[in-house]
């Protein structure tokens, strides 16, 4: 009864739709960052440039390697001996440079460095904007067919922790790298947390 | 058994719309899956009645997520995934009724493997669940092989409606699967 009258199948489909799904997460996490928060007000500054690439290329860095694992974790079998700890390399070089940064100063300056302003702001933004995106998201993955759901569901979450950090830091005015280190980084790993506690139960099929 | 090389050209071909290598495909992939369950069910004292139902789902589940192929992958190891997958979610659902008691445990292990091989499920029983228009538009294209413009006709509703309640009616009918095991 299946094979009657089937219908041709477009290839790439399901990569084709994790990435518009989380296109438009990136779209309305930023939407989200103007209204409820606002671009910072001194982005003329050379500092405040160079901080926000650094705090963009962290965040795109977590969301171009997680994508491409999710696209893996969406496709039954794809997965197989592709190591989860790619994702982990953008975490590690941040949190490198910023026990570099944390080196180059006197210990005084440390807890400043690290605790920065805003980290509340950070730390309540970034979830909250990643709610989103991970919605969207998961919608996505569960057209195609995830068989590791708490794994998805993770990834899934760190995708759209990265989302969320990359519209955040259009706002966030800490710049130090232990701050991006400890609270962007943090902050992602608890929407990968979320997302894996989330997956099972999301993602069933 | 079919090969890896064999099952992938029959997979290629029926993601490009051929319903022969398709019906082939599926005949192939059903005798596997079959053979496959039974050995894990007869571990975990189950019955071949039970086999048959995980080779329907399985089978409807190829159906409905054949787009999540990827050619340039192997294809065994996505459909043993999946396979895998029902399993674990099937013994999950049905766990109450798992154990056998011990004194019906000589008639699982001497039930003849080929002559419970009927699924329990009769797929023209639960397309009467279904709503009007899935039924109409699965009844007319897979059950009867009619085009889908004569479908669309039959049933009252464009191409693409018939197109989307024959999805949506697949995707339902997977779910009674689903849930009359769960009984």
């Amino acid at each position: 009864m299946l094979s009657t009258n089937v219908e041709p199948i477009a290839r790439g489909r399901v990569a084709r739709t994790i990435s518009i799904a989380v296109i438009a997460g990136a779209v309305i996490a930023l939407g989200i960052m103007l209204v409820a928060l606002g671009v910072r007000a001194d982005l003329t500054t050379t500092r405040a440039a160079v901080f926000l690439l650094l705090k963009l290329a962290f965040a795109l860095a977590v969301v171009g390697v997680s994508l491409r694992y999710l696209i893996r974790l969406a496709r039954p079998g794809s997965a197989r001996g592709i190591s989860p700890l790619a994702v982990i390399v953008p975490f590690a070089a941040i949190a490198l440079l910023g026990m570099l940064g944390l080196a180059d100063a006197p210990s005084a300056h440390w807890n400043r460095m690290v605790v920065g302003g805003e980290w509340l702001e950070c730390l309540l933004s970034i979830p909250t904007i990643a709610i989103v995106p991970f919605a969207v998201t998961i919608f996505a993955v569960r057209r195609a067919a995830p068989t590791n759901l708490f794994r998805a569901g993770a990834v899934a979450g760190l995708v759209a922790g990265g989302v969320s950090a990359m519209a955040y830091a259009f706002h966030c005015t800490d710049d130090s790298l232990p701050f991006v280190a400890v609270w962007y980084g943090g902050t992602i790993v608890l929407c990968t947390l979320a997302g894996a506690a989330l997956g099972p139960r999301l993602l069933h099929w | 058994m079919a090969t890896e090389a064999e099952l992938k050209a029959l997979m290629a071909a029926s993601l490009d719309g051929d319903a022969a290598s398709y019906r082939t495909l599926l005949d192939r992939l059903s005798r596997r899956l079959r053979a496959y369950y039974k050995g894990r069910l007869a571990r975990v004292g189950r019955s071949a009645t039970e086999a048959e139902d995980l080779v329907q789902e399985v089978l409807f589940a190829v159906h409905l997520k054949r787009h999540t192929y990827d050619t340039r992958e192997l294809f065994t190891p996505w459909v043993h995934t999946i396979a895998r997958y029902k399993l674990i979610d099937y013994l999950r659902r049905t766990r109450s009724a798992a154990s056998v008691p011990i004194d019906e445990g000589a008639e699982v292990m001497a039930q003849d493997d080929n002559a419970d091989a009927e699924s329990s499920h009769d797929v023209r029983k639960l397309l009467g669940r279904l709503p009007e228009k899935m039924r109409c538009a699965i009844e007319c294209v897979k059950l009867e092989g009619r085009s889908v413009a004569e479908a669309a006709v039959r049933c009252g509703i464009s191409e693409s409606g018939v197109k989307i309640n024959i999805h949506r009616g697949l995707q339902s009918l997977a779910a009674f699967i689903a849930r009359e095991d769960q009984k």
